[in-house]
């Protein structure tokens, strides 16, 4: 079915994502409690530089990403020079994008379901001699996973579909950074490669039906649990 | 002096001041709705900071403005009951009744669980989630709950409310147990005259009052 250049895209495709989503799930909780719990100067601020990917072009994220974590940029010249670590060009930065693109949508659902845990029963955790970071682990966390899960499934399709981004910083590179949006890209470019393009075409169908699919079911799982099994 | 409470409130728009002091095994206070009951139990268990003023329970000061004195909740040994019960809806009651139980130091602590499950006669639940129960059983299960969390003192809002005749008479009587039998300060908040008179040594009534 398919070629093993083919196959090369769907692993990198796969691992670019879930990299991607696993390292940005603690940040994006992170950010998701301290905007849905605290109330301090810059909330309004900080929630809308995480929003910022939501609306910037692709293009603008990746090309501030460039700036920023390039050789030559603010970070990235400190990440080469310090631990000789690039992100530009390399699949790690095909990552960075991903997460970076997939981070308000993440940030979206976890706060939301954070802001659906009652604070009272926080309260009645501390009463009952909770720290208050024992109460967080008791309490707001598991009763918030529904959201955990959904925001990473939709931070998954988010981050297999992510192209302007990508393409940007961490270039169109065979085998490096050429995910399955980049490689149909490529495919249309070239003359010929018509069932290469469907190829891949059908398997992004796939994966992010699959994702979705995947996601109602977790969000599903945990409702009924807590109807019924737990 | 078991309780001995001093404090200036703002809670949202509403400001009042409560003094009072007792040493009644069980004290009550009553008042008017809106008048700041509920506060002044939040304001002793560390979920709400007064604007000034001095708690102290057992001889313990729990919070003093002067002094520069605000204890966390979880240092203050509230065994508070809701008034909505207030149980994790995602534990069993079984694991409802030993979250506290499991923080508290074990020479601390007052009743066995196998000891508040045949008081409370709560043992037919232990397995169901608290959405499962009536308003009657989650109150019993929440009295539990902050029984065997090790407390030095229990505040219970309104323990009795909307519950019909025989279950809150049943509850009445569990109260009056527990007053008698376990060596703990409470301080409960009420609308009704007749649960006041039978259960109360002392009375504090709130009155609304304005802003100095």
């Amino acid at each position: 079915m398919l070629t093993p250049a083919e196959w090369t895209v769907v692993a990198l495709s796969l691992k670019v994502s879930l990299v991607a989503v696993l390292v940005t799930m603690p940040i994006a909780y992170g950010l998701a409690w301290v905007i849905a719990r605290r109330r301090f100067p810059g909330r309004m601020l900080l929630d809308a530089l995480v929003h910022l990917p939501l609306v910037l072009p692709p293009v603008v994220t990746g090309w501030l990403l460039l700036i920023l974590l390039g050789r030559n940029g603010a970070i990235g010249g400190w990440l080469y020079e310090t631990f000789g670590v690039t992100l530009v060009f390399n699949w790690t930065g095909a990552a960075v994008a991903a997460g970076v693109m997939a981070l308000p949508l993440m940030v979206r659902a976890m706060r939301l379901s954070i802001e659906a845990v009652d604070r009272r029963l926080v309260g009645a955790a501390r009463t009952l001699g909770a720290s208050p970071w024992h109460a967080f682990l008791t309490i707001t966390l598991p009763l918030s996973l529904p959201g955990i899960a959904a925001g990473a499934m939709l931070g998954f399709a988010r981050s297999l579909g992510e192209f302007g981004a990508t393409i940007t910083f961490a270039a169109n590179i065979a085998g490096e950074t050429r995910t399955l949006p980049l490689a149909i890209y490529t495919g249309l470019q070239l003359p010929g490669a018509e069932s290469a393009v469907t190829r891949l075409a059908v398997i992004a169908i796939v994966l992010s039906l699959g994702a979705l699919l995947v996601s109602e079911w977790l969000v599903r799982r945990s409702q009924g649990n807590r109807a019924h099994v737990l | 002096m078991f309780f001995d409470v001093a404090i200036d409130m703002q809670v949202d728009d509403h400001a009042f001041a409560l003094e009072f002091t007792s040493d009644a095994k069980l004290t009550a206070l009553v008042g008017p709705s809106g008048v700041g009951k509920t506060s002044t139990l939040n304001a002793i268990a560390g979920l709400l900071c007064p604007q000034a003023g001095r708690i102290a329970v057992a001889g313990e000061i729990l919070f003093d403005s002067d002094q520069g004195i605000d204890l966390p909740p979880e240092k203050r040994g509230a065994g508070y009951v809701f008034q909505d019960a207030r149980l994790f809806p995602h534990r069993k009651v079984s694991a409802n009744l030993v979250y506290g139980e499991k923080l508290a130091a074990p020479d601390k602590r007052l009743i066995t669980t196998d000891e508040v499950v045949s008081l409370l006669e709560i043992g037919h639940l232990l397995d169901r989630l608290p959405a499962t129960l009536s308003g009657g059983e989650a109150r019993r299960v929440a009295i539990g709950r902050a029984l065997l969390s090790a407390p030095r003192f229990l505040l219970l809002d309104e323990p009795l409310a909307s519950l019909d005749e025989s279950r809150a008479e049943t509850l009445l009587s569990l109260i009056e147990r527990l007053r008698d039998e376990l060596d703990l300060p409470m301080l409960l908040v009420s609308h009704s005259t007749a649960e006041v008179e039978r259960l109360a040594g002392r009375v504090v009534e709130m009155t609304v009052t304005k802003p100095a």
